[in-house]
Order: C-alpha cells, then sequence, then structure tokens
C-alpha cells in the first residue's frame, strides 16, 4: 500500500498534519507532521499535498542502515539511529522531517490516519502492486 | 498546570524595546477564558482612560481562546483588540486562518504590543526567539505582496499577518491581513498596527499544547468530524460557503442596495455564490482544522484589471455587488482585491464609496471636489474611490475617515444616509424590516457587526435555526407584512451571548451556526482540553460578563456616552423601502425607542443604557461597578 495525494481536493485545513501527530506522538503538535501542505499562492492559487511514497531512497542513504523495509514501509529504528539527518536532506520529496524535540527524523508510518481523518478525500491508500 | 492554554502572555513595549514573557493567571482562564475576553480585560485595565486611539498609547491585543489549535472542528480564531480607530470605544476583530495554532505553538495565549517602534518593523516570532526587526524593505507595500515576500525570505511554514499601505496610511478603517486573503477586517485594527510602526508580524510555533485528557479528546475530535460529515450542511452549505445566503437575503428583503436605499438587488442572481462557483473559483480554502471550508480562492479578470482573490464572500459581496450595485461578481471579486491588497476592510470601503456616489448623485459633492464622476455600478468609479481613500489623496483624505466622520464634515444632510453606528459602517444586512436584527446592530459594541448577533432568521421565521436550514427554506420573494416590535430583546441578548463565546473559546462559530453542530460537544470538548468542569452555561455567564465590560469601556472612554449612540441611521427611521419584498417598511424612531427600552430593561442598563451596579455586581464586575460609581460614570 501506499499514500496518494488528490491535490484538487485540498483545501489546506491541515487536519491530516493534526491527527499525523496525535497518532504516532499523541501530541497536539501539527509540526511533529510526516507530511507536508504546500499553499501556492496567490498564484498558481492551490495547494500541493507532499508525502511519503515509500520510496526507500531514506534508506539507501542511511549510513548506518538504521531504514529497514517491514511490510512495504519503511521504518528507521530509533536504536541504531545516529540523528545525522542525512536521510532528511535526501529525501526527494522533503517529507522527513527534523524537530526540535526529537534526536531521530520523523518519517511516514504508513498508519494512514490521514486518510481517515481527512475530511475531503484528499488522501487515499492505494495497493501499490 | 493550566490545560489547553500555551500559559503565557508576551508582552513587547516597542518604545522601550522591552520583551516580557509572563505566565498567564488561572483567574484570568477562570473569569475570562480567552480569545475576546482577554481582549476586553486587558484593555479595559490597560488603557490609560482617554487614550487617543490614533497615538502610541494605544493598546493593540492579540489573544487566543483555550481551544485555539486544538483538535477540534475549525478551531484556528484569533482576535485582535485595541481602543477602536473607528468609534473611540472597544474594538475587537477576528480573523480564522492559520495565525492564532502558530502563535500557541510558538508558546504564547496572547500578545501584548505598547509603544511605537522608531521605524516601520515587523515583529519575529520563532518559539523563545522574538525580535523586532527592520520593515524597511516592505513600505508602502501592498499587504499580499508583504506576505509573499516575507514568506519567500522567512519560510513558508511562518504564519503571517500583515497590513497594506491603508494601515500605514492611518486610513480609519484599515484592516489586518492573513494568507493570502483573510482579513481581521473591522474597526480599523490595522491602523493601530500602523500606527504602532508594526507593518507585519511573523510567527512559526513547534511545540505541543498540553492537553488534560489527551486520548479523551482525540477521541472527541474524531468524533466530531463525523458528527458533522453526517449534517445535510457539510455537502449543502459548504461548497458555496458565505455566499450561499445571497439569494436568501435577496428572496426576504434585507439586501444592502444602492447605499442602503433599498434592500433588494435585481441583479442578486449574477453576484451569488453559484456564480463565485461558476466565474471565479479555482479551489476552496480552509482555515485551520476547518472541515466546511467557506474560503473559495479564485482568479477575476475585469476592464479594470485581473487578479487572484480569496472571496468574494458574502459580506463583500452585499456591500461592493448590492450598496455600490457592481453587476458581475468578477467586478465584486476586483474591487475585493483591491481593498486586500492595499489593506481596507472591504464592508466600510464599499460603504464609503456608496455613501460618496449617493453624494454624488445628490449633488452634495461635485465632480471637482471629488476628482473625477462616479456611479453606482461602475468598477472604474469604486477602483478610484478605493485608490483614493487607501492613500488619502486628494477627496480621499476625507473618505479615509468613514462614513460618520466624512459627513459630519460634509453635512449637507448627508449624515442621513451615512449608514453606521457609533462609526462602525453597516454590514450587509438592512432591517428595515427586521427589527430583532436592527437591534442588534444597534447594540454591538464595536459598532454596526453582525458579529456579535444575528438574528435575521428569527425575524424571518421566528426562531432561530442553523443558516443551512434557512437557505434551504427559501426566501419566497413575495410581500412581506411589517414585523412585530415588541418582544425582540431577548432573541439578541442570547445570540449576543452564544457568538462571542466562539470569540473567547477561540474557534469558528460557523459549525454550530451554518450547520448546526450542538454545543454540548464544545462543552465536551472544553473539558477534555483544559479539565476544568464548566457547563455551556457556566460559558454563556462569562460570555454576558464580557458584554458588560465592553459595555463599560464604550461609557469611560467616548464621551457623553449613552442611548444617542445605540440609533440607527435616519435613513432607516423615515425612509420608507422604496422596493422588492419590504416594500414600504420602515422603524419609526417610538419603534426604535421601545426595542431600546426593552433591551435595557433585559440587559439590567439604566434607560440611557448604562450598565446599573447592580448588573455589574451580579455578572462580578464588583470592581468596575465601585470604580464607575467612584467617578461619577454610573
Amino acid at each position: 500500500m501506499e499514500l496518494k495525494a488528490i491535490h484538487e481536493n485540498c483545501s489546506g485545513c491541515g487536519i491530516c498534519l493534526m491527527v499525523c501527530a496525535l497518532e504516532n506522538f499523541r501530541e497536539v503538535n501539527p509540526s511533529k507532521a510526516a507530511l507536508r501542505i504546500e499553499g501556492r499562492f496567490p498564484a498558481p492559487g492551490d495547494y500541493r499535498i507532499h508525502l511519503c511514497d515509500q520510496c526507500g531512497q531514506c534508506a539507501e542513504a542511511c549510513p548506518v542502515e538504521a531504514i529497514h523495509l517491514e511490510n512495504g514501509i519503511y521504518i528507521i529504528h530509533e536504536e541504531e539511529c545516529t540523528g545525522c539527518m542525512i536521510c532528511v536532506e535526501e529525501c526527494p520529496n522533503g517529507v522527513l522531517f527534523e524537530h526540535k524535540s526529537m534526536e531521530m527524523p520523523i518519517k511516514c508510518t504508513l498508519c494512514g490516519e490521514c486518510v481517515d481523518a481527512c475530511p475531503r478525500d484528499a488522501l487515499q491508500l492505494v495497493n501499490n502492486r | 498546570m493550566l490545560y489547553g492554554y500555551a500559559g503565557t502572555i508576551l508582552r513587547i513595549d516597542l518604545s522601550k524595546g522591552r520583551i516580557d514573557k509572563s505566565p498567564i493567571s488561572k483567574e484570568m482562564t477562570d473569569k475570562f477564558l480567552g480569545g475576546r475576553g482577554f481582549v476586553a480585560k486587558i484593555l479595559y485595565d490597560e488603557i490609560p482612560p482617554g487614550t487617543d486611539p490614533y497615538s502610541e498609547d494605544n493598546i493593540f491585543v492579540a489573544a487566543t481562546g483555550p481551544l485555539t489549535g486544538h483538535f477540534l472542528p475549525a478551531s484556528g480564531k484569533i482576535h485582535f483588540g485595541a481602543k477602536s480607530p473607528a468609534t473611540g470605544g472597544y474594538a475587537d476583530s477576528n480573523m480564522g486562518g492559520h495565525f492564532g495554532p502558530a502563535l500557541k505553538y510558538a508558546g504564547y495565549d496572547a500578545l501584548v504590543i505598547k509603544g511605537k517602534a522608531e521605524e516601520l518593523s515587523y515583529l519575529f516570532i520563532e518559539d523563545d526567539t522574538i525580535e523586532i526587526r527592520s520593515a524597511a524593505a516592505y513600505l508602502g507595500m501592498g499587504a499580499i505582496e508583504t506576505e509573499t515576500r516575507l514568506k519567500k525570505d522567512l519560510g513558508n511554514n511562518f504564519q503571517i499577518i500583515t497590513i497594506g499601505p491603508a494601515g500605514e496610511n492611518r486610513v480609519r478603517f484599515a484592516c489586518i491581513s492573513h494568507d493570502f486573503g483573510r482579513q481581521a477586517g473591522r474597526t480599523g485594527i490595522g491602523v493601530v498596527m500602523g500606527n504602532k510602526n508594526i507593518k507585519a508580524i511573523a510567527v512559526k510555533g513547534t511545540n505541543a499544547l498540553s492537553v488534560f485528557d489527551i486520548e479523551g479528546a482525540y477521541a472527541k475530535g474524531r468524533e466530531s468530524y463525523q458528527i458533522i460529515a453526517r449534517k445535510p450542511g457539510f455537502k449543502g452549505w459548504t461548497p458555496e460557503g458565505t455566499a450561499g445566503i445571497t439569494d436568501w437575503v435577496n428572496e426576504v428583503g434585507a439586501f444592502p442596495t444602492r447605499n442602503f436605499q433599498t434592500s433588494f438587488a435585481e441583479h442578486y442572481k449574477d453576484i451569488n455564490g453559484k456564480a463565485v462557483i461558476d466565474k471565479l473559483k479555482i479551489t476552496d480554502k480552509g482555515c485551520f482544522l476547518c472541515p466546511t471550508p467557506c474560503g473559495k480562492y479564485g482568479h477575476t479578470k475585469t476592464k479594470s484589471g485581473a487578479a487572484y482573490v480569496e472571496g468574494p464572500e458574502y459580506e463583500s459581496i452585499a456591500l461592493f455587488g448590492g450598496s455600490c450595485m457592481l453587476n458581475t461578481i468578477e467586478d465584486v471579486a476586483y474591487a475585493n482585491y483591491l481593498c486586500d491588497e492595499l489593506g481596507l476592510d472591504t464592508i466600510s470601503a464599499a460603504s464609503v464609496a456608496a455613501w460618496t456616489i449617493e453624494c454624488f448623485e445628490k449633488g452634495l459633492l461635485t465632480r471637482e471636489e471629488i476628482g473625477r464622476e462616479v456611479k453606482f455600478g461602475d468598477l472604474e468609479s469604486v477602483v478610484y474611490l478605493i485608490e483614493q481613500m487607501s492613500s488619502r489623496k486628494g477627496i480621499g483624505d476625507l473618505l479615509a475617515e468613514g462614513v460618520k466622520v466624512a459627513s459630519q464634515k460634509l453635512g449637507k444632510g448627508s449624515e442621513a444616509f451615512a449608514i453606521h453606528v457609533k462609526g462602525l459602517e453597516w454590514t450587509g444586512y438592512e432591517c428595515r424590516n427586521a427589527p430583532a436584527m436592527m437591534l442588534a446592530y444597534m447594540t454591538a459594541d464595536i459598532g454596526a457587526h453582525h458579529n456579535r448577533a444575528w438574528v435575521l432568521g428569527y425575524d424571518i421565521v421566528g426562531e432561530s435555526t442553523d443558516v443551512h436550514a434557512l437557505i434551504e427554506s427559501g426566501g419566497g420573494g413575495g410581500k412581506l407584512p411589517k414585523a412585530a416590535i415588541t418582544g425582540k430583546s431577548r432573541a439578541v441578548i442570547d445570540s449576543q451571548h452564544t457568538r462571542p463565546l466562539f470569540d473567547a473559546l477561540g474557534i469558528c462559530r460557523l459549525q454550530m451556526m451554518e450547520l448546526g453542530f450542538e454545543v454540548k460537544h464544545y462543552q465536551q470538548l472544553y473539558k477534555l482540553i483544559t479539565g476544568v468542569d464548566k457547563t455551556w452555561s457556566d460559558m454563556i455567564d462569562i460570555s454576558e460578563k464580557i458584554w458588560h465590560l465592553t459595555r463599560a469601556f464604550n461609557v469611560r472612554e467616548i464621551k457623553g456616552f449613552g442611548r444617542s449612540f445605540d440609533y440607527p441611521p435616519a435613513r432607516f427611521m423615515e425612509e420608507p423601502v422604496p422596493s422588492g419584498p419590504n416594500e414600504g417598511h420602515y422603524l419609526t424612531r417610538a419603534e426604535v425607542d421601545v426595542l431600546l427600552d426593552e433591551y435595557y430593561t433585559a440587559r439590567g442598563w439604566d434607560k440611557n443604557g448604562i450598565p446599573t451596579k447592580e448588573t455589574l455586581k451580579r455578572v462580578g464586575l464588583d470592581a468596575l461597578a465601585d470604580a464607575m460609581e467612584a467617578k461619577g460614570t454610573r
């Protein structure tokens, strides 16, 4: 499975960011979400959703091989991660995040809560096989 | 621990370059909740009595509420306040978008700005880092362009408020802009920023908010969205947003038309919600955590120019499309854009333009005085007037004062059709056959604004109901009988307590007002988030207390304040509506007096509209009651 964005449905409300942080950290803190919304204003006047498609480039970039493929999802192993943040720099979609409260990066775990919570069906979980 | 709140008030004295972070007290949160409650309390306590609203002694407050930034529908509101440039009394103006939550995540429930910066500056706030930075590069720049430039300079994840040239040029109805089309539009709050030499405030916050019961609040938040998704208005109201009410308001004869000469515009189908969708819209544009975005972002092309613009929402349609009679939604949208960029409140700017055009039609202002011929329905006339007033050039210097002061200066009977209360221009509902709504406008603390109470539905169908249900029920469009005058005060007072309570909680009221999301859910969310066991009724009592506090502020700050400040313009008491569903109707001065007498009695105010000592003590404003008595204002 992978996340897919329907950009034209997005209104930029950020509910996906909020539930992402709540589900994964039990925090009211959208700055700890593992996806991002880009408002393109004034022109062209729309939103773009940037999300993790589990491409695996973070795992390839990781110098200590702390990111492992498990059931189609790339997971950062906390005990192996050194916090170098090279994966954050290398992510082609810009959706791995450094946060001041964390020693390791924030990465999508494909929990699917953002899909469930979006009131406008702007996010989907699709079978990539 | 104060759950729900960030816990800190950030105070900045620009004259002294002093930055102070002070903890918010339990007493403050218990007695005034937040948002509008904090604004009212801080202004009353900290503004020196008699302060000139244009001076650096005025105080600028930005306050969130306990629910701002939390996981519940549309929790993105922030409330700005100051001594009012529009009325000289109490001012506040609220705004959606994403700025309020960002301020809270940075660690601050409220921001209090005193003094004046030496040069044009902007405030930079990133969590603990607070800096006053030069804004010389943005001098005279449009509000939207300033936001675009700052986002480019600072990063897209900063939330930014700006003022346009109107705020720098001391225009009495300058607004605050945010997120490329959201505004805190009313009361001239933008000029307070301008007079402090603050062009913008940029905020980024990365802290978590404390929650009393995180599991419970998370589950209740999820449930709230599911409940709203099942409301008929979720799919019925959202597509057109506030513009969707345009048809109904015309069909019940309450649409401000030709500077409120009449209350029905023949061309309303050309400027309604459907026209916004069909002719302008690119995307829905949502405020923070809103499942039903009323914001419609689009593009307009007219003979005066083309622009990207958010809206127009209903108020801009009513004032530019109705009061100024612009014929097409594209023209309305362009006037809307111009106000957004120049930093003007669309409601007041359109009202000033409509008043000027009527003055020209009646021969009270000449072509030479205005600088050109101006006509209703003509976009070029409206664009010209907007540009003049925002720059204070030529006739604009008079117009920048708003319709009250401008009509007093011009005289010649123009005061009769200067459509305002207390100095704030009237919003988008004509009320000559809507006595409850008329009373709501007359008694709103900031002047003629519908935010405090919206009871047009009560006037039309005799009960309060959500707006989606009203729209669905249709307006009919036939001739309406004259409405009863007595018995209106209770509905107005209930609305004046309920709607501003959302402003104190720091959330958007539209989930309840437009879709019917029930108050019991807000009560539960409040308890789960703050851990404080307040019933909705307890919170309504706080809202009532705030109402008396803002009235007392007006009594203290406006010379001779009392009953005479609560009357509508003479037009509404002397000229019958000439056309449409309410043809022939108006309220006599005697009928207006009945409305006021009943209202003052129900409020516990004297015949001059001053809160009695007993009333102030009943709602817990004992110290204020004693102070008013000592000064002889009570």
